[in-house]
């Protein structure tokens, strides 16, 4: 076994998403099968290579610091499940 | 002829000519969808008055004289590019009523240029999947059989040019999501050089990898699309500030001096279709009869593609799907009063298993402890990758290979083994790790029926010489201008 169903839990807990106890099962069970799959890469030797992070040759893209057209706080807000006064409404954070 | 069954530049040639409008043409699609809609199952979103609109529009421009090629060509939209004011799910509960309050950079350029948005089309939630089943809205079915999946994840782009529903579509190629489903439905998809085509409005999947680009009816309509979608956009900081060359002024006879490079390895890649591996085959010796020269190339990490993807996608999922929790747009489980309760209880009913299967790799392959024996080694195999594709292209032009190792496949066949599904996409992901172009074009049918076809990969920035190499293809064979009965 490449991954417990503990690690599911736990991994699905930083992802913050919430399994039950058939998904934990499956998943475990799939995972591991993929995890296994993916071993195959430990058989290339990768001594001294550079991981690739952008595949076209471009380093940073910088552009001018000024302020150009942005979107209305309104449409900004317009898909927001739950709003007020402008602002998007969150559950309590601190009590 | 119904008008529905027009390519994009027959139609745009009769609407120059006065013979046809745009509302007439977007009226027969209009129909096309409806009569043809509850079968092939391609659209998420009909946009139907707004594309009368857009078709009156462009008529009137006519009539002044103002033409592009896509002034009045009715097309459909993957529905993970953002379109302004008109619903965009991602084929997602949690995106399912998502207005987007701009347009994509290429949503701005066809709107520019005149063209009717029909609507938005079915693909694998988050475009996560490779037969569209993983859709959380809707089934799309193969129109060349109805129990047969169309390919994914731009499904319901392939299935709506393949039953004639638009002229053309846009769909996104992570993995090979565009080529794929062009495949399995017989049309043409390019996905073009990571960086050619502005990802601005496109929501990210992965994004080292993700690529919008067209799906077809042919050729010479795939470098109307990629003329009109094509160029640098400051939007996009991976956007690549080139010039864009005139495709289509490379759809001309003769492929003297061209050389073609097979890939030694893909054969012996496992699960390889006789059918498939025929077709190919043959499509070699017809290109080879119009004057290409062949060379064998290695790719000797080929068979390392799949498990680098299967870490390096997942990953950036992982990150770019944190975004959906429930505050700034989407569903929101309201009934939690905990913000962590309330994160998990939105995600957990608004994603599909999929998604949340692909978000817990990628976050178990980033975790502490792990990053360093998966993300970083599939990133150095990834530069394997690449390098590999830089020694071959110094023999030759373009590689020609199967696009998928079988034709489409069955309906419910492969949802349940999750790592069979993943190795349809053997071919194709090599492309998206290299950043490079690849193409799919029609090469020939099973023995039942199905659509099959013929990848062509190309150098950074070179997608004008696979539209040569793909025109001369098509010229000299008939399958594109087979269509399924529906």
């Amino acid at each position: 076994m490449r991954i417990t169903k503990e690690e599911i839990v736990h991994v699905a807990n930083l992802a913050r998403l919430d399994l039950d106890e058939e998904s934990i099962g499956k998943f475990a069970g799939q995972i591991d099968n993929i995890l296994e799959y993916v071993d195959m890469l430990n058989r290339v030797d990768t001594e001294g290579v550079a991981p690739t992070s952008h595949a076209i040759f471009l380093t940073n893209a910088f552009r001018e610091d000024k302020v150009k057209e942005h979107l209305d706080r309104n449409k900004a807000l317009a898909n927001a499940p739950e709003k007020e006064d402008g602002n998007f409404v969150v559950p309590k954070i601190i009590c | 002829m119904n008008l529905y069954e027009l390519t994009i530049h027959e139609a745009h040639n009769l609407l120059k000519s006065r013979e046809i409008s745009s509302q007439e043409l977007t009226k027969s699609v209009l129909d096309r969808v409806e009569s043809v809609e509850p079968r092939v199952g391609s659209y998420i979103t009909v946009a139907g008055e707004t594309a009368m609109t857009q078709a009156e529009l462009a008529d009137k421009a006519i009539a002044k004289g103002n033409i592009t090629h896509l002034t009045g060509i009715p097309l459909a939209i993957k529905d993970l590019i953002c379109t302004k004011d008109l619903r965009t799910t991602c084929a997602s509960k949690i995106l399912e009523n998502f207005v987007p309050p701009y347009d994509a950079f290429v949503i701005k350029k066809l709107k520019k240029a005149g063209a009717v948005i029909v609507g938005k089309v079915n693909m694998d939630e988050f475009a996560m999947g490779s037969s569209t089943e993983h859709s959380g809205i809707k089934l799309t079915n193969n129109p060349w059989d109805l129990s047969y999946i169309p390919g994914g994840s731009s499904g319901g782009s392939a299935a709506a040019v393949a039953a004639d529903m638009c002229l053309g579509s846009l769909g996104s190629d992570t993995g090979g999501s565009i080529r794929q489903p062009a495949s399995y439905c017989g049309v043409v998809g390019m996905k073009p050089t990571y960086g050619r085509v502005s990802r601005f409005g496109l929501v990210a999947f992965a994004s080292s990898l993700d690529q919008i680009g067209p799906l077809t009816k042919n050729v010479t309509d795939c470098a109307v699309l990629m003329n009109a979608i094509s160029g640098y956009d400051a939007g996009d900081s991976t956007s690549v500030p080139m010039d864009v060359p005139d495709y289509t002024t490379f759809l001309e006879k003769g492929l003297k001096g061209v050389k073609i490079g097979i890939p030694r390895e893909y054969n012996a890649l496992s699960g390889l279709d006789a059918e498939v591996s025929e077709a190919v085959k043959n499509a070699v010796k017809t290109i080879e009869g119009i004057g290409a020269e062949c060379v064998e190339v290695s790719l000797p990490h080929s068979e390392y593609a799949v498990a680098a993807y299967y870490v390096i996608a997942p990953s950036e999922a992982s990150s770019n799907l944190a975004r959906y929790d429930g505050v700034k747009y989407g569903l929101r489980d309201k009934n939690k009063n905990d913000l962590i309760e309330m994160y998990k209880s939105t995600r957990s009913m608004g994603f599909g298993s999929e998604v949340k299967r692909r978000i817990i790799i990628g976050t178990y392959c980033l975790s502490a402890g792990y990053y360093d024996a998966y993300y970083r080694k599939a990133s150095q195999v990834r530069t394997l990758i690449t390098e590999d594709f830089k020694k071959a292209f110094k023999s030759c032009d373009v590689l020609l290979s199967p696009v998928a190792p079988t034709p489409a496949f069955k309906t419910g066949e492969r949802t349940e083994d999750p790592l069979k599904m993943y190795l349809s996409d053997i071919f194709t992901l090599s492309a998206n790790l290299a950043g490079i172009p690849g193409m799919s074009v029609p090469c020939g049918f099973s023995s039942q029926g199905l659509p099959i076809g013929l990848q062509i990969i190309g150098k950074h920035f070179n997608e004008e010489k696979m539209i040569k190499v793909a025109y001369n293809f098509e010229q000299a064979t008939d399958f594109h201008n087979k269509k399924p009965v529906l």
